[in-house]
């Protein structure tokens, strides 16, 4: 089993191949036992997507270095965390409004189905339980890295029918249209 | 509200297109768990009385989609499909991988109940507590695939339009079924995720004859909460460690098998199990890795095995084809029962059944029955319109089309090799049944008996509840694993088999005990309420009807072909031994508490506090 477990004070990035990807949703699984302390699908940070069974879009944060999202809030419900580059959200600030999830070139967030506030991958401190999970399992569709400043993590905040579209044509070649 | 458990099942009225919600007492479901042994006791309730009167595709028939306490714990996801069976007209519970499970346990229910029949074809949309019926014209008639996306875009598209600040919807859970499942074909299963189906029972047809075309999810809330959420997890990490651990199944799933079973254990149907061993090392599990498997692993929720592939022909004269794997039970019957012997034939061959909406196992057994036929001359290229010589792929695969749209002898075949058999031997006046490779209606799964080599023992299909089911087979002590008490718990856990069989099982049972909270111990399950099941199964089994009853001094036997001598291999000569089969037959019958024929006696009924079947066996004992 190979982790890699970061210092808490380095950025960190998931990385993530969504070719990879082989739909297990054990991030899931992960994400919401982590956070809400119980298997919980659509209150989980990263939410797979298969829009075409056999192409499935592994959906997280991507941390963009402008981070529209964060400008985007009415609030200032949201921030950027000084040592994982996560953005955090402050729950008591958060009006369920849905301007991060319209902001987000991705539309990552989700509301809490619950609670109404919006959730977003706050990397679990600096060692995501996601990426273990997955790492875990050999898939290596999600892991853990550094994350020196770039703007390039903006080209992963793309919406899961765009990916599955691209994914598709490299799959399946011309077949694809069939599918899509 | 019983843990491990949503609280509420939905009872569906599809004449009157009502619902209500049905909550059972918590000693039911300790009796039952869920999946198959509650499918089974729902059933017998609602259909015992007149149960030989019900026709599988008649609106009395009922069908039930059923999840257990473990499903969304126990690693790997499944829901139990079950009715009353139109290959066996008893009860199977039928299981299928995918999210429908986990969707409709957090929109808060634990599983389904339809009765009655649509006027129109409609589907069921359920998102969170908002059930409703919709209009499903536009999808009739549409293959797997196309049914899939199209209702992946309108669901998503309402949810966008309603909740578009909640989130950004993904693709609801879908169960449905295809063509050969609209037309009340035998061999049609309900199909989720394009490839994965449950196949086993026949309930493709009757969803079909519901005019339900599919049934949709949507979950936001949470998995039930267990009695111990701990201890529940303890246990699931232990099994994903065990599953983590077996690499030849992670890297290669069952469909090692494909040379195994061939090559080593001679159990792999060849030509319509006219041989059982082949050494082609063409279809080994490498040249499918190498030639057509698009990526290494493949899954469902959950699950740490992620045993399926997905195999697709990319160029070539069978372009386009796309499957899951194919696995072990569909390179044989999709395969070498056909004698096809490359990769990407046998993903072409698959590849249409899945579209069609057909079980595997049981369109690959229809198909290779129609091709020995051919092969002695009883159907010629007059009855089918074309030559159907072994190994050609588009052969069968246009002969799939005919069944599912019950065109010309695609009829016929549309009924399963046995109730076909009896038609083609009055149409044609030849004894066709010798080659119908079935158990009580139901085909026989690829794994044969007569080499002695494979896992399922000589008396496996002859006394299984379940007929032909390579999941449900009969053995003996009855508390091996595999067998069909064992693989029953999985089916109303209701969690995956494969994850079961060569996992350690105490976790299971510890499981169990933390995510309900009841003190039940696996030997509660082998004594008490496995064999309740069982004998509801094997009561209405016997019970039968209207078109078939099983005679169990006639019908509790092995096919015809399983006598015959094994004509190759290194079991060459081997077959079954008629008297051990009788012999170790009325020993598993006992060993239940049923009389040597099979028959439950009302002692062990009074044992396990079903006397209210005793009525219905009074007629079938001597």
């Amino acid at each position: 089993m190979c982790v890699t477990v970061m210092s808490k004070s380095t950025p960190i990035w998931v990385a993530r191949d969504y070719a990879n990807c082989s739909g297990c949703r054990r991030c899931e699984v992960a994400c919401s036992l982590k956070h809400e302390g119980r298997i919980w699908p659509e209150a989980s940070r990263v939410r797979v997507f298969m829009l075409v069974p056999s192409l499935e879009i592994p959906h997280l944060c991507s941390q963009c270095d402008d981070a529209p999202c964060v400008a985007s809030c009415p609030f200032k419900a949201l921030s950027i965390s000084e040592t994982t580059g996560a953005i955090l959200v402050d729950k008591s600030k958060c009006t369920s409004c849905g301007a991060c999830i319209q902001a987000c070139p991705g539309r990552v967030p989700v509301m809490h189905p619950k609670d109404g506030y919006a959730l977003i991958c706050d990397l679990c401190e600096g060692d995501p339980e996601c990426a273990k999970a997955c790492e875990e399992g050999r898939y290596h569709a999600l892991w853990t890295v550094k994350k020196p400043a770039s703007p390039s993590y903006k080209l992963y905040a793309k919406t899961p029918d765009k990916v599955t579209k691209e994914l598709a044509y490299r799959f399946y070649g011309d077949i694809a249209k069939e599918l899509l | 509200m019983a843990n491990g458990y949503a609280g509420k099942f939905l009872d569906v009225d599809l004449t009157s297109e009502t619902t209500r919600e049905l909550v059972f007492e918590e000693q039911v479901l300790k009796k039952y768990i869920g999946g198959r042994a509650l499918a089974a006791r729902v059933l017998w309730d609602r259909l015992g009385e007149r149960w030989d009167s019900v026709d599988p595709f008649g609106p009395e028939n009922i069908l039930l989609v059923l999840t257990g306490p473990l499903t969304g714990y126990y690693p790997g996801m499944r829901i139990c499909v079950s009715g009353k069976s139109p290959c066996t007209n008893g009860i199977v519970g039928s299981t299928v991988a995918g999210e429908f499970p986990l969707q409709l346990k957090c929109a808060g229910y634990d599983g389904l109940i339809f009765s009655g029949k649509a006027k129109q074809p409609v589907y069921l949309s359920i998102t969170d507590d908002k059930v409703e019926f919709r209009k499903a014209k536009h999808l009739w008639g549409r293959d797997g695939k196309q049914t899939v996306r199209m209702l992946n875009d309108e669901v998503i598209e309402g949810l966008e339009k309603t909740y578009k600040r909640k989130r950004m919807w993904r693709d609801p859970g879908i169960l449905y079924i295809g063509p050969a499942g609209e037309r009340k074909t035998r061999v049609a299963a309900v199909i989720s995720k394009w490839t994965h189906g449950a196949g086993y029972g026949g309930y493709g047809g009757v969803m079909g004859s519901k005019n339900l075309k599919a049934i949709v999810a949507v979950g936001t809330g949470p998995v039930p909460d267990p009695a111990n959420m701990e201890e529940t997890l303890r246990y699931a990490k232990a099994i994903t460690a065990d599953c983590l651990g077996n690499d030849l199944m992670r890297r290669w799933g069952t469909g090692a098998l494909g040379y195994e079973a061939g090559a080593g254990t001679s159990s792999e149907p060849i030509r319509n199990w006219q041989e059982e061993w082949h050494d082609a090392r063409s279809f080994g599990v490498d040249e499918f890795e190498r030639r057509v498997w698009l990526k290494r692993y493949w899954g469902d929720y959950g699950c740490p095995t992620t045993c399926l592939k997905i195999g697709a022909v990319l160029r070539g004269p069978l372009k386009g084809a796309i499957t899951d794997n194919p696995d072990y039970e569909i390179q044989a019957y999709m395969g070498t029962n056909l004698g096809i012997f490359e990769p990407e034939a046998n993903v072409y061959v698959a590849s249409i059944g899945d579209d069609l909406g057909f079980c595997g196992i049981q369109g690959g057994n229809i198909l290779g029955f129609a091709g020995e036929l051919y092969q002695r001359r009883v159907l010629t290229k007059k009855d089918l319109g074309f030559e159907l010589r072994w190994g050609d792929a588009k052969a069968f695969g246009r002969l799939a089309h005919m069944i599912a749209e019950r065109k010309g002898i695609g009829d016929v075949l549309a009924e399963g090799s046995y109730r076909a058999a009896l038609k083609i031997s009055k149409m044609k006046k030849k004894d066709a049944l010798p080659y119908a490779i079935h158990e009580k209606g139901m085909a026989i799964g690829a794994h044969g008996t007569r080499s002695g080599l494979d896992f399922p023992p000589r008396i496996a299909y002859a006394a299984s509840t379940q007929g032909g089911d390579h999941t449900s087979v009969a053995g003996l002590p009855p508390r091996v694993q595999p067998g069909e008490l064992h693989w029953g718990f999985a089916d109303s856990a209701v969690v995956c088999a494969f994850n079961v069989y060569d996992a350690n099982p105490d976790p299971m049972w510890g499981m169990l005990r933390a995510t309900t909270g009841w003190n039940i111990t696996a030997d509660d399950w082998y004594n008490e309420l496995g064999p309740r099941m069982l004998a509801i199964q094997r009561t209405a089994l016997l019970v039968g009807g209207p078109d078939l009853k099983w005679d169990p001094d006639v019908d509790d036997e092995n096919p015809p072909r399983f006598y015959e001598p094994l004509p190759s291999g290194p079991a060459k000569g081997k077959t079954t031994d008629r008297e051990r089969f009788r012999e170790e037959k009325k020993k598993y019958y006992n060993s239940l508490g049923w009389d040597e024929r099979g028959i439950p006696t009302p002692e062990t009924l009074k044992r396990l506090g079903i006397d209210d079947l005793d009525n219905a066996l009074r007629n079938i004992r001597r």
